[in-house]
C-alpha cells in the first residue's frame, strides 16, 4: 500500500547520531545543526507544494465511506490551497501500523476492547510535495465495527526536514491529543454502555415477565415452542447484559493498563475522574446482574435449549441493543429481530464519539500546536535554544525575560504534564449539569433509579414505574436513533463483528453460565462478580500483551530513529516532563483558588473603597502581591488563566479611588480606560509609526491609544520587541538616555512627565524595556497617570507616565512630584530634561549609545536582551555567592564581608560606584524573589529601598 | 530649584514662597533608606504603643486597634471593639509568676474601656458604662492598679474593678496624668496640676484624695511629664516650662520659652509684632534625665535640667506644628509634624561665634537674623557659653498628612503613623539586605541548593 520511496527513511540524517564527545563542545540541545545541502540556498521555496503553510489534518477511516477529511486546522480553505485533501486523507490512512485486531481473540469468550497504542509514522508524498507527521488513534465506539473506529491526525508540511526534526516534539503534542480525545472517548463510551446496559435491563425484565406468564399458563412441564423462543430470546439479553457489562469493565480497566507509549501521559485527574467514574457504573450494574443471577436459578433448566438458538440469538442481540434504546415505543418483539445496515447507520461524528469538553480541548491544543509550529526550522530551532537556555536559570527569568508562563501561551502545551482540560474551568462551569465527572450519582441515572430491580418481588411495578418516566431517558438515548426507521428492514447485513464473535461468544457464555450454575444462589450482591474479578486481570494483560506488542513494534520503529536524531532534546523533554507531571495538578488547583481570593480581595476593596477619601490607600494588597506572586510561580500558566482574565476587574477600584479622591480635569476615562482591548490596536499604530516617526514628535491629538504595556494584558514577545523599536529611538535621540536607564535598573522611580499622552506612553512603552522584574503583566509600570501619586505608588511602580497638567490638580501633582524628588527621577518629554542623581559609569555605555549603528528596533532589542541577560547572570552570581553577604571565619566582622563585596563587584566584576547600585538592586530583587514564598508574600508590606543623593538636571 | 518643573508661573512663586527648611537630597548621615508602608487604618493613626521589642499596637480614629510585627512589617491582629476613635492607650505589664505579660488597655469616644490580649487578640476585659469618656491612661505597676482621666479620675485594679474614683470640679477634665513618689499622681486640669494621693487601707481598699492644687501655670498646660524621680515638668499654651520638685510640689524653674527667645533677639521680634499663642505653645515635652525636649509651636527647644537654661533651640524646625519629639541620644533628637515630615536632628557645638545657619533655614526669619550675625546672636553665645545648634542631618518624607506620632525600635527601625491613616516603618537598608542575605542562604540550605 505505501510506495516505499514515500517512506521517509528516518536513517537518512546518521551523522547527528554520532557525535564525538568534545568536552568543550556545547550541550547538544544548544547545538545548531548546520544546514545540510551547503550549496542550496537555504531561502529558496524548495518544495511546490500546494499549500502555503502548514497545517493539521484530521481523517478517519470511515466504515461506510472509507478514508476521509474530517477537518483542517487553521480551519481556513485558503489554507491548503488546491491540495487535495481526499487523496490525501487515503494515503496517510494506508500507513496505520495501530495493531488493530478486531473481535476477540480465542480462548476468551466476551467481545474484547482492543487496547491499542497510537501509532506515529512520518509520511511523505513527493508528487504533492507533502509531508505528515502521522499520528493514528483508535476510539471506541459501541456501534462501529469490532467497537472501534480507527482516525489519524496528521501534521502536513512542505518541509520534510522541518517533520524530521521536530518529530519528537509532535508526537509529543499530537499523543496529547490523542490522550484527550481518548479519555473523553472512554467517558462518552462508558456512557453509552451504561445507557445501553439500562435499556438491557428493561428488555429483559420485559422478557422475564412474558416468559413467566406464558409458563404457567402452560401445562406443567411442557414447554411450547413459544416459550422456548421467548427463554432463548431472554438468554441472549441476558449474555448481551454480560458482555456489556464485560465491556464497561474492560474500559474501566483501561487506564490503569501499563503504558508503553512514553508520550502517553494522561492527566492524572482527568484519569482519576474518569477511573472513579467507571467504577461507580461498574458497581452499579454489578448489583444489577447480582439480582438476575436470583432470579435465573429457574432458567438455567432451559439453557439447553437456549443454547441451540444462539447462533440466531447474537443477531437479535445486537438488533435489540439498537432496537431497546427506542424506549417510548419500544414493545418486546416475539419476531426475530432485524439488524441495521451498517450503511444506512449513522455514525458518530468526532465530536459526539468523545465529549464535547475533550474535543474542544483537544481542538485548542491542537491549534496551539500549529501555531507554535509556525515559521520555519532554523526559528523553531533558536526557539527551542532560548527555552531551554531559559529553563536553566528560573532564579533569575523573572528579572528581564518575559513570563514563562506567557510564552507557554504563545508555544501551547510542550511544558507542562498534559491536561488541555481546563480544570478550574470545568470546576466552576459544570456543576450546573453535571456530567459523571462531579456528581457522585448522576442525574440521567437517578431518574432512571426505580429501573434497577433489586427487589424481584416488586419488580412488575417498577416496570411500570420506569415507563411513565420514559420521557426522560429518551433524551439520552444516542443520536444513532435517528435512523432507526431503516434498521427494522436490514436483517442479514449485520457486520462481521456478530458472525465472528458467536463461536467464541457461544464459549465464554457457556463457561460463565456454568460457573453461576455451579455455584449456590448467592443472596449476596458482592459476591458473584468476584470470580470474573479474580480471573480477569491476567486474562485481559494477557491478549492486551498480544495486541499492544504487536502495535508497538512498528511504532517503536518509527519511534526509535527519531529519537536518535534528537536525543538530548527527548531527554530533555523527558525529564522535564517528570518535573513538571506533580505541579501541575496542583497547579489546576492553585489556580482556581487564587481567582476565589482575587475575587473576595475585589469584594473588600469596594467595600472599603467607600469609606475611603484616600486614594489608592486600601487597594494596594491586592493586584501588586497576588499577580507577583503569580509570575513568581515558575510554572507555565495555562492558556487561559482565570487570574489574568480576572485583573481588569481587580483593578477597578483603584482606579475608581483615584476618581473618587481628585478631581481631575482629565476625563474621566483617561484613568479608567482599560488598556485591554486596545492592545491590537496599539500594536499596529505602533508598527505603522515605526517607520515614518524618527524624531518622536508624534503628531498630537490622535494619541489617544493605548500603550501595549499596562494592565489587564500580558506582555508578549512581539510587544516587547515593539517597544525595541521605540528604545533605540530614546537613546539615540536623548544624549542623557544613558542616565535614564542607569535610573530604571537602579530601581530608581523614573516618572516620564508630559503633556502629551501619546507621547508620554510611547516612551513609557520603551523604556519599559529596561525596567528590571516588570511583572507578567507590567505591574510595575504605569503607562498613563493624571493624578497625583502617593508613596506607595512610587512602591509599586517603577516607571510612570504622567500628566503635566496646568490646573489646580497639577499643581498637587508638582507638588508631589517635589515632594517626593528624593525618591524618583524626572523625564520630562515635552522639555527634553532629565532630573536624576548623576551617573558616569561604563556598564550601559553599550545599550545607551546614541551614536549607535544599530538601526532595526528588533536588532536592538535583542542587543539590550543580551546585555539585559548578563547583568542578570552577574547578578545572580553575586546573590549566590556566599562570602560576599557572609563571613567566612567566626572572627570576621562585617566589615570583612563589606570589602570583600565591595572588591569582588569593583575589581572582579570592574563595576563603579554607580554600576554597582544596578547589580544591588537586581541582587535584591532576585534575594525577594527567592524568599518571597517563605514570608507568604501578602502578609507583610512591599519593601521600598532608596538611597539619599543629589540629582542634577540633565539638557539635550 | 524646581522652576523646570513647574509649568505656570504662579505655581512656582507658591512653592517659592513657603518656608521650606529643606537638607537636600544628600544626606549621609541619614541611615533611613528603606521603608514599608503599613496599612490597616482607615482613618487618622494617632498612637503608637511599642509592646515589646518587635510588636507595636496602633491606634486611631477608627477605633481599630492593630498589632504590628515592627520586623517584617505584618500586621498581626487586628483588635476590633470600639465604635468610636480611641482616646488613649496604654500597655499594662503584670507579672504572673516569672513571666511578665503585657496588654493594652484602650480608652474610646464611646465611652468604654478595654483590656486586650496582644497575643491572642481577645478583649480581656470591657466597661462599657462610663459617664464620660476617658483622654488619659496611667499604670501605677507598682501598686497593680490603673487610673484612668477624664472628667472624673478614677483607680481600678487589675481586673477591671473600680477601686475609687474622683469627681473633678473643673469643666476641661483630666487632660494628663503622672506617676509621683509616695504614692501620689499628678493630674493635669487646664490651668492647674492637682496632686492626688492613693492610701491602701487596712482591708486593702484603696482610696484617693487631693492634696495640692498647683496654679502656677498661666494658660491650658499641654505636657506633663516626668522628668526623673525628683522631677516632673509642664509645659503650657503660652510657652510655660515650669520644672517642679516631685516630693514636695515647689517650683524649681520658671522658663518662659518665648519670651527668652524675644530677649535674645528683640529686634526681630518687634519687627514681627508679638507672636501668636499657637506658635509658643508646648505641644510636646520628652525627656532622658538630663535633658527636656520642648516642641514649642514649630520650633524645638532643648532645655537642660543641670544649668536650667536653653542649650540648643530651633525656633521654625518644621513647617508647621511640632507634634511629637524624642530625645535618641545626648545630642540625637527626632521631631515629627504637621508638615509630614519627620526630622532628625543633632546638636553641635558652634565652632565659631559668626558661623550663621543656612540663611534658608530660618525661612522669614532669616531677613533679621542674617543681618544681625554680629549683633546679639553673639552677645548671647558669650552669656549663655553652652548654647549649641541644632542641625538638621536628615529627614523622612513619606506621610501625606500630619506625622503624628513615632516610636523608635533602636536598630530595628522606626515607625511612624499619620494623619493620611499610614503606618511607615523605617529602616536601615543595609541592614534589612544584610538579613535578607542571611535568609537567602538559610533557605538556600534548607532547600539544598537551587
Amino acid at each position: 500500500m505505501i510506495g516505499s520511496p514515500d517512506l521517509v527513511a528516518f536513517t537518512k540524517e546518521d551523522e547527528y547520531g554520532e557525535t564525538n564527545p568534545d568536552p568543550w563542545a556545547l550541550p547538544e540541545e544548544f547545538s545548531v545543526p548546520l544546514y545540510p545541502l551547503a550549496d542550496s540556498n537555504p531561502w529558496a521555496k524548495t518544495s511546490y507544494a500546494k499549500f502555503t503553510k502548514d497545517f493539521i489534518l484530521i481523517s478517519e477511516f470511515s466504515e461506510q465511506v472509507g478514508p476521509q477529511p474530517l477537518l483542517t486546522i487553521p480551519d481556513d480553505p485558503k489554507v491548503c490551497g488546491t491540495f487535495d485533501l481526499n487523496y490525501f486523507s487515503l494515503r496517510i490512512m494506508s500507513v496505520d501500523y495501530q495493531a488493530s485486531f478486531v473481535g476477540h481473540p480465542p480462548g476468551s469468550g466476551y467481545p474484547r476492547l482492543s487496547f491499542v497504542e497510537d501509532s506515529r509514522v512520518v509520511l511523505g508524498d513527493s508528487k504533492e510535495g507533502a509531508f505528515a507527521y502521522v499520528h493514528h488513534l483508535t476510539l471506541y465506539d459501541l456501534e462501529a465495527r469490532g467497537f472501534v473506529r480507527p482516525f489519524c491526525m496528521a501534521y502536513v508540511s512542505a518541509d520534510e526536514r522541518k517533520i524530521m526534526l521536530q518529530f519528537q516534539e509532535l508526537s509529543l503534542r499530537f499523543s496529547q491529543a490523542s490522550e484527550c480525545l481518548k479519555t473523553g472517548n472512554r467517558r462518552a463510551f462508558a456512557k453509552e454502555l451504561q445507557r445501553k446496559l439500562r435499556d438491557l435491563e428493561y428488555t429483559r425484565s420485559v422478557l422475564q415477565k412474558e416468559e413467566g406468564l406464558q409458563r404457567e399458563a402452560g401445562p406443567q412441564g411442557i414447554y411450547s415452542a413459544h416459550v422456548v423462543e421467548k427463554a432463548n430470546e431472554l438468554a441472549n439479553v441476558e449474555k448481551s447484559i454480560y458482555e456489556h457489562r464485560d465491556l464497561l469493565r474492560q474500559i474501566s480497566s483501561y487506564p490503569r493498563r501499563p503504558r508503553r507509549d512514553p508520550h502517553a501521559v494522561t492527566c492524572p485527574k482527568c484519569m482519576t475522574e474518569c477511573l472513579s467514574e467507571c467504577e461507580e457504573l461498574l458497581d452499579k450494574y454489578a448489583t444489577l446482574a447480582n439480582a438476575l443471577n436470583y432470579t435465573e436459578k429457574r432458567e438455567n433448566r432451559e439453557e439447553g435449549e437456549g443454547r441451540a438458538g444462539e447462533e440466531g440469538g447474537e443477531e437479535e442481540d445486537e438488533e435489540e441493543e439498537e432496537g431497546v434504546k427506542r424506549r417510548p415505543s419500544y414493545t418486546p418483539q416475539l419476531i426475530k429481530a432485524k439488524s441495521a445496515k451498517c450503511f444506512d447507520k449513522r455514525l458518530k461524528t468526532l465530536q459526539e464519539l468523545c465529549d464535547e469538553t475533550f474535543y474542544e480541548a483537544t481542538v485548542e491544543l491542537l491549534k496551539e500546536t500549529e501555531r507554535s509550529f509556525r515559521g520555519d526550522l532554523c526559528y523553531l530551532h533558536t526557539r527551542r535554544l532560548d527555552r531551554a537556555l531559559r529553563r536553566k536559570q528560573q532564579v533569575t527569568n523573572f528579572l528581564f525575560e518575559e513570563d514563562p508562563g506567557d510564552e507557554d501561551e504563545e508555544e501551547g502545551g510542550t511544558l507542562r504534564p498534559f491536561c488541555a482540560v481546563n480544570h478550574a474551568v470545568d470546576n466552576n462551569t459544570l456543576t450546573h449539569p453535571p456530567p459523571i465527572v462531579l456528581c457522585p450519582e448522576p442525574l440521567e441515572l437517578d431518574a432512571l433509579e426505580p429501573l434497577e430491580p433489586l427487589d424481584p418481588a416488586s419488580e412488575t411495578s417498577h416496570t411500570q414505574e420506569s415507563e411513565l418516566g420514559l420521557g426522560e431517558s429518551h433524551l439520552d438515548s444516542s443520536p444513532s436513533d435517528q435512523t432507526l426507521e431503516t434498521q427494522e428492514s436490514s436483517e442479514e447485513t449485520k457486520g462481521s463483528f456478530s458472525s465472528e464473535k458467536s463461536g467464541e461468544g457461544q464459549a465464554e457464555g457457556e463457561q460463565s453460565l456454568a460457573s453461576m450454575k455451579s455455584e449456590p444462589p448467592d443472596p449476596d450482591p458482592d459476591l458473584t462478580p468476584d470470580p470474573d474479578h479474580n480471573t480477569d486481570p491476567e486474562r485481559e494483560s494477557s491478549s492486551e500483551d498480544i495486541e499492544t506488542t504487536a502495535g508497538e513494534d512498528e511504532a517503536d520503529g518509527g519511534d526509535q530513529t527519531p529519537v536518535s536524531l534528537l536525543e538530548g532534546v527527548s531527554e530533555l523533554e523527558a525529564s522535564r516532563e517528570d518535573e513538571c507531571e506533580e505541579p501541575g495538578e496542583s497547579r489546576c488547583e492553585g489556580l482556581t483558588e487564587e481567582v476565589c481570593e482575587t475575587d473576595s480581595e475585589l469584594l473588600v476593596q469596594i467595600d472599603t473603597a467607600c469609606c475611603m477619601a484616600q486614594e489608592g490607600f486600601l487597594y494596594d494588597a491586592s493586584v501588586p502581591d497576588s499577580v507577583p506572586s503569580l509570575g513568581h510561580s515558575s510554572h507555565p500558566q495555562p492558556p487561559h488563566s482565570l487570574v489574568v482574565n480576572q485583573e481588569p476587574q481587580a483593578l477597578l477600584p483603584l482606579q475608581g479611588d483615584y476618581a473618587v479622591g481628585s478631581p481631575r480635569s482629565e476625563s474621566p476615562a483617561a484613568g479608567l480606560e482599560l488598556p485591554v482591548g486596545s492592545l491590537g490596536d496599539a500594536v499596529s499604530r505602533c508598527s505603522a509609526e515605526d517607520g515614518s516617526d524618527c524624531t518622536m514628535s508624534a503628531s498630537t491629538g490622535s494619541d489617544r491609544a493605548a500603550s501595549p504595556l499596562g494592565y489587564g494584558g500580558v506582555v508578549t514577545l512581539r510587544q516587547r520587541k515593539k517597544a525595541g523599536q521605540g528604545a533605540l529611538k530614546f537613546v539615540r535621540q536623548y544624549p542623557f538616555a544613558l542616565q535614564a536607564l542607569w535610573c530604571l535598573l537602579s530601581g530608581r522611580t523614573l516618572v516620564v512627565l508630559g503633556a502629551d499622552e501619546g507621547r508620554v506612553r510611547r516612551l513609557v512603552a520603551a523604556l519599559a524595556l529596561f525596567v528590571p522584574g516588570p511583572g507578567r503583566c507590567g505591574e510595575r509600570v504605569q503607562a498613563w497617570l493624571s493624578c497625583p501619586f502617593t508613596l506607595t505608588d512610587l512602591q509599586r511602580w517603577k516607571l510612570i507616565g504622567l500628566q503635566r497638567v496646568a490646573s489646580p490638580v497639577g499643581s498637587s501633582m508638582l507638588y508631589s512630584l517635589s515632594r517626593y524628588s528624593r525618591y524618583i527621577s524626572i523625564l520630562d518629554a515635552d522639555q527634553k530634561t532629565l532630573r536624576c542623581p548623576p551617573y558616569r559609569g561604563q556598564l550601559l555605555a553599550n545599550v545607551a549609545d546614541h551614536r549607535t549603528y544599530i538601526r532595526r528596533g528588533s536588532t536592538y532589542f535583542l542587543h539590550v536582551q543580551s546585555t539585559l541577560s548578563s547583568l542578570a547572570a552577574k547578578a545572580f552570581l553575586f546573590t549566590f555567592t556566599h562570602h560576599l553577604h557572609l563571613p567566612v571565619s567566626s572572627r570576621e566582622g562585617p566589615e570583612g564581608v563589606e570589602a570583600r563585596r565591595r572588591s569582588f563587584l569593583q575589581e572582579q566584576l570592574g563595576l563603579g560606584e554607580e554600576d554597582s547600585q544596578i547589580l544591588l538592586y537586581l541582587s535584591q530583587l532576585i534575594t525577594q524573589q527567592y524568599l518571597q514564598p517563605a514570608t507568604g508574600g501578602s502578609a507583610a508590606a512591599p519593601c521600598f529601598s532608596f538611597n539619599y543623593t543629589t540629582s542634577v538636571l540633565y539638557k539635550i | 530649584m524646581l522652576r523646570w518643573i513647574l509649568g505656570g508661573r504662579e505655581a512656582q512663586s507658591a512653592v517659592e514662597k513657603s518656608p521650606v527648611l529643606c537638607i537636600g537630597e544628600e544626606q549621609p548621615k541619614n541611615c533611613f533608606t528603606e521603608l514599608q508602608v503599613l496599612k490597616g487604618h482607615f482613618d487618622i493613626v494617632r498612637f503608637l504603643v511599642q509592646i515589646d521589642d518587635f510588636r507595636c499596637a496602633s491606634a486611631g480614629d477608627d477605633g481599630l486597634v492593630l498589632v504590628w510585627n515592627v520586623e517584617t512589617g505584618e500586621k498581626l491582629l487586628e483588635l476590633r471593639g470600639h465604635s468610636q476613635q480611641i482616646t488613649a492607650i496604654t500597655t499594662f505589664t503584670c507579672t504572673n509568676g516569672d513571666t511578665p505579660h503585657t496588654s493594652l488597655i484602650t480608652a474610646s469616644s464611646d465611652r468604654t474601656l478595654s483590656l486586650w490580649d496582644p497575643d491572642t487578640g481577645n478583649r480581656v476585659q470591657t466597661i462599657s458604662d462610663l459617664q464620660s469618656s476617658v483622654k488619659c491612661l496611667l499604670v501605677l505597676e507598682r501598686l497593680c492598679v490603673w487610673v484612668s482621666g477624664g472628667a472624673e479620675l478614677c483607680v481600678w485594679n487589675k481586673d477591671f474593678q473600680l477601686q475609687c474614683q474622683r469627681q473633678n470640679h473643673s469643666d476641661t477634665g483630666v487632660t494628663a496624668l503622672i506617676e509621683l513618689p509616695k504614692n501620689c499622681i499628678a493630674a493635669a486640669m487646664d490651668k492647674e496640676i492637682v496632686i492626688y494621693r492613693l492610701t491602701v487601707s487596712t482591708d486593702s481598699s484603696l482610696s484617693v484624695a487631693e492634696i495640692r492644687c498647683l496654679s502656677d501655670h498661666q494658660d491650658y498646660i499641654r505636657a506633663l511629664i516626668n522628668v526623673n524621680d525628683g522631677l516632673f515638668a509642664s509645659g503650657s499654651h503660652v510657652g510655660e516650662l515650669i520644672l517642679w520638685d516631685a516630693t514636695d510640689w515647689k517650683i524649681l524653674a520658671y522658663e518662659h520659652i518665648l519670651w527668652e527667645e524675644s530677649q535674645a533677639d528683640t529686634q526681630a521680634e518687634i519687627r514681627l509684632g508679638a507672636p501668636k499663642p499657637s506658635e509658643m505653645s508646648i505641644q510636646h515635652l520628652t525627656t532622658n534625665g538630663k535633658l527636656i525636649l520642648a516642641a514649642v509651636g514649630s520650633g524645638l527647644y532643648v532645655y537642660s535640667i543641670l544649668t536650667k537654661t536653653v542649650v540648643a533651640y530651633r525656633k521654625i524646625a518644621h513647617d508647621s506644628n511640632v507634634l511629637h519629639t524624642m530625645l535618641l541620644s545626648d545630642s540625637e533628637l527626632m521631631s515629627c509634624s504637621e508638615d509630614g515630615s519627620v526630622r532628625m536632628w543633632e546638636m553641635q557645638d558652634l565652632p565659631l561665634p559668626a558661623e550663621p545657619a543656612s540663611p534658608g533655614f530660618f525661612g522669614m526669619w532669616s531677613f533679621g537674623r542674617t543681618n544681625k550675625q554680629t549683633g546679639p546672636p553673639s552677645k548671647k553665645i558669650m552669656e549663655i557659653p553652652s548654647i549649641r545648634t541644632l542641625e538638621l542631618t536628615g529627614d523622612l518624607i513619606g506621610h501625606s498628612g500630619a506625622v503624628q506620632m513615632f516610636v523608635s525600635f533602636g536598630e530595628k527601625g522606626l515607625a511612624t503613623c499619620s494623619t493620611d491613616h499610614l503606618l511607615i516603618l523605617w529602616k536601615n537598608g543595609e541592614r534589612q539586605s544584610h538579613l535578607r542575605s542571611l535568609a537567602l542562604f538559610q533557605k538556600l540550605e534548607e532547600n539544598g541548593g537551587l
